[in-house]
């Protein structure tokens, strides 16, 4: 078991796929002389040259358009965004050609595509360059969406997206590439659309996933120093969503928190929160209360943009007051 | 033509009273002097009977809903009769209305969608609900696990008092009444063995502490006696009666009465404090901001012991009703409140109070004043004590009793000759007969 970070851990799963199937290769904009925006792919170019890692123009739709073509015809692109907030530029490729192309097409094709993309706030992109829209994507049936929070996941998990015959949208965060995690030796896979306990407990749930396993992680460091024992249930993938731990561990805790990066309208806790009440309402207790970003732009401002994100605190604070 | 009830006012202090349940729900059929609703006042839960016969149109307020006194609760009609915009209530929000919270919570604390039409009132629909009547535990504001659990382990959510955000029942409330009525069974073997039972062991007893919910009753009585002791200034004032001849009056009195008439020594104090009012008007009074009303009638509140606190039965007008009248109403408002079935006349409008601990051999005792009223009574036993008359030793009856007063409405000196006057009735109790 090594302990290594989200980037080396997300790095490995691209290389043993890359060796493991000559069908898979990498697309986008920096991935290959630069080694990447967030310096993932570094290496990748001097090893397996310019036809499996293809830099290309800044032109999103390209990019995925092309990624969707390579899959139709039986490679398995692992398309690049720099942020997810460029997917708005290749929006009809992503959520309605290539979730539905097998649908459309009566199962003639599959789209065994994987789109990396880095969302999240906290790094001072401004307002359009710092989105956590994942709830947009996790909307359309046809595309998977995963985002992991721990290197262990997001190395089985993305290894499991390469090998999907669906398209999935792997959403990586820009403030996590450097946050450490054990990691098995051997390989591995996770597979998509499995929620898990990261931590168990007792007396209230939070439901959370990416950069919010990490807050609701110290919210619970906290949280247990005052006698509260909150059980985490990480989503990881959210189509398909899997609620059956979250279920359970409502069932035993009777409360719950949802934590999510995005805007709460419409959001991950919306959807989680409703899912909990139309399945487990005998056994709800107190009202499901969401952690999410401010109803805001996010500011550049660094002061700003913190206190529009979610924090430690405003985790809490909510699981004191599920807890009243 | 539709008829609106309102919420009734149920003693002069009255200004609002909360909606505990509907009895008669949307599309039931109501006849004149049905319960329609129970309502909560200050002092406890009343009935409100309908003035009206017809099919319950339209509820216009929600179970929990704190109501202002005067405003429409309901309209009852014919089925299918159109309920005019103008009734539509403004209901308050729920009993913490201030915390924004209320209204994201759901369906619970909002105000109840008003239309300005019933016309679907489908009689279809009003006999469905008739097949279906009102579940007892509906009413209460609990979560859906509370309601679930009090449900699989019959348990009235309506005697658990909740301690979740706004009072809802959540789960430890019904463990807390779970664990709460465990011990109480279990506890009363061990105190007496089976003679068969072996010597009970020497070992560490244990001792675990409980919490006790507040019921309703209990939270009224923790509030309004909060509220007296702490804004009415009392002083108190005792006083010894000479009893032997209000005994025997009595004992002659009970003798030429039927048994559902048989007076009590509490009614002859009723009715001589009653009297003594009359003279003291300044004690027969209220305390009112800036002023003192001093009320008409003299309407005295009897304090009765209830399961979990007491409540106060109101004898209205007792300085002119004959002392048997006071004995039958007394008695039979006693039963009612012990029975938990009291009327709203029953228990509201007092002047001023009596709490009578005489039953218990008790010599003395000061009480806290009933709001808004100015004074209390405090009743102990009549005791046969040896006393001093004329110079020579004998064995009297002796009664001694304290009233507690209002100081912002009178002082130490009218307690004293309130406490002086009643002794001419007390010990010459020929004046309550006459």
């Amino acid at each position: 078991m090594a302990r290594i970070t989200m980037r080396e851990a997300i790095s490995q799963a691209l290389m043993e796929e890359m060796d493991r199937d000559a069908a898979v290769f990498i697309i986008g904009e920096e991935v290959g002389v630069w080694g990447g925006t967030y310096a993932v792919t570094k290496g990748f170019y001097d090893k397996y040259g310019p036809r499996r890692v293809k830099d290309t123009p800044i032109a999103e739709n390209a990019i995925i358009g092309a990624a969707i073509g390579a899959a139709l015809v039986g490679q398995r692109p692992v398309a690049e965004l720099m942020t997810i907030n460029f997917a708005f530029a290749a929006m009809d490729y992503v959520v309605n050609q290539a979730p539905k192309l097998h649908y459309m097409f009566g199962g003639q094709f599959t789209v065994p595509m994987v789109i990396r993309a880095v969302g999240g706030g906290g790094r001072q992109l401004g307002a359009t360059h710092s989105q956590t829209p994942d709830a947009i994507f996790a909307h359309f049936p046809g595309l998977k969406v995963v985002s992991p929070g721990t290197p262990a996941d997001a190395k089985g998990l993305l290894k499991s997206a390469i090998r999907s015959n669906d398209p999935v949208l792997f959403i990586e965060h820009a403030t996590m590439y450097q946050v450490r995690g054990d990691v098995p030796d051997e390989e591995y896979l996770i597979p998509i659309g499995e929620s898990k306990i990261q931590r168990p407990g007792k007396d209230v749930t939070i439901v959370t996933y990416c950069k919010g396993l990490e807050l609701s992680m110290k919210a619970a460091e906290e949280l247990a120093k005052e006698g509260v024992e909150a059980e985490i249930v990480d989503l990881r993938t959210l189509r398909p969503l899997d609620m059956g731990p979250v279920l359970e561990s409502f069932m035993k805790t009777n409360r719950a928190v949802v934590v999510e990066e995005g805007w709460r309208s419409y959001g991950v806790g919306a959807e989680v929160a409703s899912r909990i009440y139309e399945d487990a309402f005998d056994y709800v207790d107190a009202p499901i209360l969401r952690v999410a970003q401010k109803e805001v732009p996010l500011p550049y401002n660094r002061v700003l943009e913190q206190s529009a994100l979610p924090q430690v605190p405003d985790i809490v604070a909510a699981v004191k007051e599920v807890m009243k | 033509m539709a008829e609106t009830i309102t919420m009734p006012k149920l003693g002069f202090d009255m200004a609002e009273g909360t909606l505990v349940r509907w009895v008669k729900q949307e599309g039931e059929r109501i006849s004149k002097g049905d319960v329609l609703a129970e309502i909560e006042t200050d002092k406890a839960t009343v009935e409100v009977e309908s003035h009206a016969s017809g099919v319950v149109l339209r509820l216009l307020v929600n179970q929990g809903d704190v109501v202002p006194v005067s405003s429409p609760i309901a309209v009852i009609g014919e089925a299918g009769e159109k309920v005019q915009e103008a009734v539509k209530a403004e209901p308050d929000a729920g009993p913490n209305g201030d915390d924004g919270k209320q209204k994201i919570q759901g369906a619970d604390g909002g105000p109840r969608k008003t239309q300005a039409t019933v016309s679907e009132a489908s009689s279809a629909r009003a006999d469905l609900r008739l097949a279906a009547p009102p579940v007892e535990s509906g009413p209460v504001k609990a979560s859906p696990l509370a309601k679930k659990m009090a449900e699989e382990r019959n348990i009235s959510l309506a005697s658990v008092a909740g301690t979740g955000p706004g009072g809802r029942v959540v789960r430890r409330d019904i463990e807390a009444a779970l664990a709460a009525s465990a011990p109480a069974a279990s506890a009363a073997s061990p105190m007496l063995p089976a003679a068969t039972a072996p010597m009970p062991s020497f070992g560490p007893i244990p001792h675990e502490d409980l919490t006790i919910p507040l019921t309703k009753l209990r939270q009224i009585i923790a509030r309004r006696m909060t509220e007296s002791k702490t804004s009415a200034p009392h002083f108190y004032v005792t006083h010894e009666y000479k009893m032997d001849a209000a005994l025997d009056l009595r004992t002659q009195v009970n003798a030429l009465l039927p048994e559902e008439q048989k007076t009590s020594l509490n009614d002859f104090v009723v009715k001589a404090a009653a009297l003594t009012l009359r003279e003291f008007p300044n004690l027969n009074a209220s305390f009112v901001g800036d002023h003192v009303l001093r009320h008409g009638a003299v309407n005295i509140g009897v304090a009765v012991a209830v399961e979990g606190g007491l409540l106060t039965v109101v004898c209205v007008d007792a300085d002119q009703k004959p002392l048997r009248q006071i004995a039958v109403e007394v008695k039979g408002m006693v039963a009612r409140a012990r029975e938990g079935k009291v009327r709203p006349d029953d228990i509201e409008g007092s002047t001023f109070s009596i709490s009578n601990l005489g039953m218990y051999d008790v010599e003395n005792f000061s009480a806290i004043i009933n709001p808004p009223e100015a004074a209390i009574l405090a009743v102990g036993s009549a005791r046969e004590v040896p006393v001093v008359e004329d110079g020579a030793l004998k064995v009297g009856q002796r009664m001694k009793a304290t009233i507690s007063v209002d100081h912002r409405v009178s002082d130490g000196v009218e307690a004293a000759q309130f406490m002086q006057a009643l002794a001419k009735y007390l010990e010459e109790p020929l004046r309550l007969l006459v």
